[in-house]
């Protein structure tokens, strides 16, 4: 663990080396979310509510998949510059290491910038909590970073599928980004605005549900089954399989030589 | 002009070859547009008297946006551009007997153009086979038709022009990612990319409409769909043509400060 945090302090440090680039490109994150959360804005100025959520409602949604898919870029990144690793043959060196191998996957790279995201997900995430009128029990409370937390269980879980693939094709495989920035577009809105089709596929396929719908009815009172809180738990659980297939890639693995 | 021509060809045939690229880039389309749709269908039902355009419109909107999105694509520049900047092999480029914002227009121009061949057929037959609401239409009338390829060469002119603006921030900045991520979001939104322009609240509308993002890919998808038409569709062509002009002037000022004062990094 503390070999960890020596990574995040030498990353850390590394990035801090070009402070005005890390401001802008923090600042351009924020921008980035915050003409999306613009164009909601726009969109119920117009309509009240879309499929009986309001947009305060919403805004949870939002703020908890940005918050979960920023912390997961931020601190899970190396999943997501895998296949370079693979191409330029620095994983033979990784595997050379006594070390657990996806542990120095996971330390080779973190983008701090991601924080310009994280501070709109949290402004968000405040702002909703004011408007919304929820009746805070401590289970609720829980329930809040169950979602968090199930969110980023679930996108690394994505992340590490992604680095697993390429084990098989050297490249990146960019269709992968449907489910991953695509998962975080289109999470914006509580998925089963997308129907009952989407909202099958977003919770047997690509669990999003798991940690973004069901546990959300709950907290705005829509569903008492307490079980829906506790789903991001499940969500969570998403990782294991897509370990599993990262270490079968793994075992398959062959050295690019370069 | 010849030697522009030759630039053209070769950046056009090097981006025809990325066919790989090309499929994955068309799925991923085809996800994001079926999703946008069915978002904007949950609000549609929510009250289709609130819906600024017909929903088939909408549909068609979105199908031709993903259909040409590498026309319009904002966050696309040259990295190519940028490295020589950096890396000073600038130098070379200022030797050739050539202008180097024409040769560069030139190249943007040849791989967003080789990009888009690539993807937009598969887009638009997949778009016009879909059941009504969900697919694409055909255009309101053969005089809309012939005006929206008119208004879409304009403001896939317009975008370019403006990247150019982008490109030459490097001139006077090392690290120039900043302005890029900032540029690419404002284009994005105000151009229409996120939400249709006809979306925007009312109030501000006329504003938006004004700025040169309104006249990059909003114009011509506007004409196609039949939202603007007559009178209007030629006011926003003018008003094109008028961006164009500016941007280009800009860029063309721009680039002659730049270049008198450029400082060569060796290396």
């Amino acid at each position: 663990m503390s070999l960890y945090f020596k990574y995040v302090g030498m990353l850390l440090k590394s990035q801090m080396q070009y402070k005005a680039s890390f401001f802008m490109t923090a600042v351009g994150q924020f921008l980035i979310s915050f003409t999306t959360f613009l164009s909601m804005v726009f969109m119920f100025s117009r309509f009240n509510a879309v499929r009986g959520f309001t947009f305060s409602e919403v805004l949870i949604c939002f703020s908890v998949v940005l918050m979960a898919f920023s912390l997961t870029e931020c601190f899970f990144r190396g999943f997501d510059v895998f296949p370079r690793l693979i191409k330029s043959g620095e994983l033979d060196r990784i595997l050379l290491r006594p070390r657990n191998e996806m542990f120095q996957v996971l330390a080779s790279d973190m983008d701090f910038s991601r924080i310009g995201r994280l501070l709109q997900a949290v402004v968000m995430l405040i702002y909703a909590f004011i408007t919304c009128d929820i009746n805070w029990t401590g289970l609720k409370i829980i329930t809040v970073s169950l979602m968090i937390l199930g969110g980023v269980g679930v996108f690394t879980g994505l992340f590490i599928l992604y680095a697993a693939f390429s084990f098989f094709t050297i490249e990146g495989l960019e269709f992968m980004n449907i489910f991953t920035d695509g998962s975080r577009e289109f999470g914006k809105y509580p998925v089963s605005v997308y129907g009952e089709g989407m909202l099958k596929f977003y919770t047997f396929v690509v669990p999003i549900a798991l940690f973004q719908y069901y546990p959300f009815l709950y907290l705005i009172g829509k569903s008492e089954n307490v079980w829906y809180a506790l789903l991001p738990l499940l969500g969570f659980a998403f990782i294991v399989p897509c370990y599993a297939f990262f270490r079968f890639g793994l075992r398959k693995y062959k050295s690019t030589g370069s | 002009m010849k030697k522009y021509l030759s630039f053209f060809k070769i950046r056009f045939i090097a981006g025809l070859q990325y066919r790989a690229a090309a499929w994955a880039g068309i799925s991923t389309q085809f996800a994001w547009g079926g999703m946008n749709i069915l978002m904007f269908r949950a609000f549609y039902e929510e009250g289709s008297n609130l819906f600024p355009m017909p929903f088939d419109s909408l549909s068609t909107y979105i199908w031709l946006q993903q259909a040409f999105l590498a026309l319009f694509m904002a966050w696309f520049f040259d990295t190519e551009i940028f490295d020589s900047i950096v890396s000073g092999s600038i130098a070379y480029e200022l030797c050739r007997p050539i202008d180097i914002y024409n040769m560069w227009f030139t190249k943007n121009t040849a791989v967003r153009l080789a990009k888009a061949a690539l993807r937009c057929l598969p887009i638009l037959v997949f778009a016009a086979v879909l059941p009504s609401p969900y697919g694409m239409s055909l255009p309101v009338s053969i005089g809309a038709f012939a005006l929206f390829l008119l208004s879409m060469f304009l403001g896939f002119m317009v975008i370019v022009a403006f990247s150019m603006l982008v490109h030459a921030t490097a001139f006077f900045t090392i690290s120039p990612k900043g302005i890029r991520v900032l540029a690419t979001s404002v284009i994005e939104f105000f151009s229409g990319g996120l939400i249709p322009i006809p979306f925007f609240p009312q109030s501000i509308q006329p504003f938006i409409y004004a700025l040169p993002f309104a006249s990059m890919q909003n114009t011509s998808f506007l004409i196609y769909t039949g939202y603007l038409s007559g009178v209007e569709a030629l006011k926003g062509i003018c008003l094109q043509a008028v961006w164009l002009f500016a941007l280009w002037c800009a860029g063309k000022l721009i680039f002659r400060y730049a270049l008198k004062r450029v400082v060569v990094q060796g290396g």
